[in-house]
């Protein structure tokens, strides 16, 4: 399955069908949520100071939520219609506007306390028309600079987004630099294939703070762990009865999300659910 | 929904319009009134970015005539509040946002401005 940003242009990709699946999908929306509020640890925001933020693809409100929660005031963009309209469903508190941000920002200079953007660049890297304005460094170049002066000096702007090569790394932070941002990339769990989360933390000014944040590291993390443990249970696995890939505890158990989640048809369970069969059947 | 506190930071980003270019004039506007919690720190801490007079202005376009048009010296209370109330508690729900220089105009659609660009407007 090729990436997201490689099969159509985002507000196209992020139709009504997908825009509903990508926010109902509960691992999404916990992994959505664990990097906003890694991204906000990043941002390091005085403590309890209100702030007026920009969401940078803020999509239907995932991470816009979480912005409510920790009592900011945020504007959101996006590109695409169906996230937007699933963000008004949902009843964000942020200001919500259809814009595509290689076209630039029209704000004040110095009108947010900071910016934060959820799996949004790596979708700048791609160019959909042979139009000079829809190569992926103008686009850059205007977002990076028309961003620049919207944000206060000092403060931050946190970008988690997924590269697919250092290359893409390196064109990003090279423009940013020539935009006036200082900062870097800091990489979380940069050993592991699951966890790997990338961050790009631009500084204006200061940024409130001269040293890049550091990344976490691999070893007491839950999913690195998680990765080991399946790993192992894999060797073991090898010898002795085949047991069923899906047994009748975890038949229940999905069964039982179904009908949280309203699905209509769901068989009753009995002494039969996930009873082992001849093999002839 | 728009705020007026951010109509009052926002101006046109079109190729080549870099003066004149705010505030954006709203036309045919419906607006609603909706509660927020009043945080004073916010309001002080926000207040040096605004511009006051586009602001009493948008307020005054919509219906509200609580601020004064000159920005006050001290701001009391009263004051804040009702500068909340202003900022923070209007949305814009449907309408339009011109650009007083080159005359692009920005809909507002469901509570959602139109900020996209035409080919030959990108800078």
């Amino acid at each position: 399955m090729s990436r997201p940003e490689l099969q159509a242009p985002p507000e196209i990709y992020y139709g009504d069908t997908e825009a509903k699946k990508y926010t109902t999908n509960t691992r999404n929306q916990q992994i959505q949520a664990d990097m906003t509020y890694r991204a906000l640890e990043l941002l390091n925001m005085p403590q309890s100071q209100p702030a007026f933020l920009l969401d940078i693809g803020c999509g239907s409100g995932l991470s816009g939520e979480i912005l409510d929660e920790e009592g900011y005031t945020w504007a959101g963009v996006d590109i695409a219609p169906s996230m937007l309209q699933v963000a008004l469903e949902r009843e964000v508190d942020g200001d919500l506007f259809l814009q595509d941000i290689g076209q630039g920002f029209g704000f004040r200079p110095g009108s947010f306390d900071g910016a934060i953007s959820i799996s949004v660049l790596q979708w700048l890297l791609n160019a959909e028309t042979s139009h000079p304005t829809s190569s992926p460094p103008h686009r850059l170049n205007r977002f990076f600079t028309t961003l620049y002066s919207a944000l206060r000096n000092p403060s931050r702007a946190i970008f988690q987004f997924y590269p697919s090569s250092d290359d893409q790394i390196q064109l990003i932070t090279s423009i940013a630099q020539r935009a006036g941002f200082g900062g870097g990339v800091v990489v979380d769990y940069p050993n592991s294939k699951k966890a790997k989360k990338v961050f790009l933390c631009l500084f204006v000014g200061s940024g409130g703070g001269q040293q890049l944040p550091k990344g976490l590291e691999g070893e007491e993390d839950d999913h690195v762990r998680f990765e080991r443990r399946r790993e192992m249970e894999k060797k073991r696995d090898r010898s002795g009865k085949r047991k069923p890939l899906k047994d009748k505890v975890w038949i229940l158990k999905k069964k039982e999300l179904y009908r949280q989640r309203g699905k209509e048809g769901v068989p009753r369970d009995s002494k039969y659910t996930g009873r082992r069969r001849k093999p002839n059947f | 929904m728009v705020r007026l506190i951010t109509h009052n930071l926002l101006a046109c980003h079109v190729k080549g319009c870099t003066s004149n270019n705010f505030p954006l004039a709203l036309k045919d506007i419906q607006i609603e009134l909706r509660e927020a919690e009043f945080n004073p720190e916010f309001i002080t801490n926000i207040l040096p970015r605004l511009e006051w007079h586009a602001l009493a202005d948008a307020a005054r376009q919509v219906g509200d005539t609580s601020l004064p048009p000159e920005q006050p010296e001290m701001m009391d209370d009263d004051l804040l509040r009702n500068l909340h109330h202003v900022l923070l508690e209007i949305h814009i729900v449907e309408g339009a946002m011109t650009c007083p220089n080159c005359k692009h105009i920005y809909p507002i659609l469901n509570g959602i401005p139109n900020m996209l660009l035409a080919e030959h407007e990108i800078g």
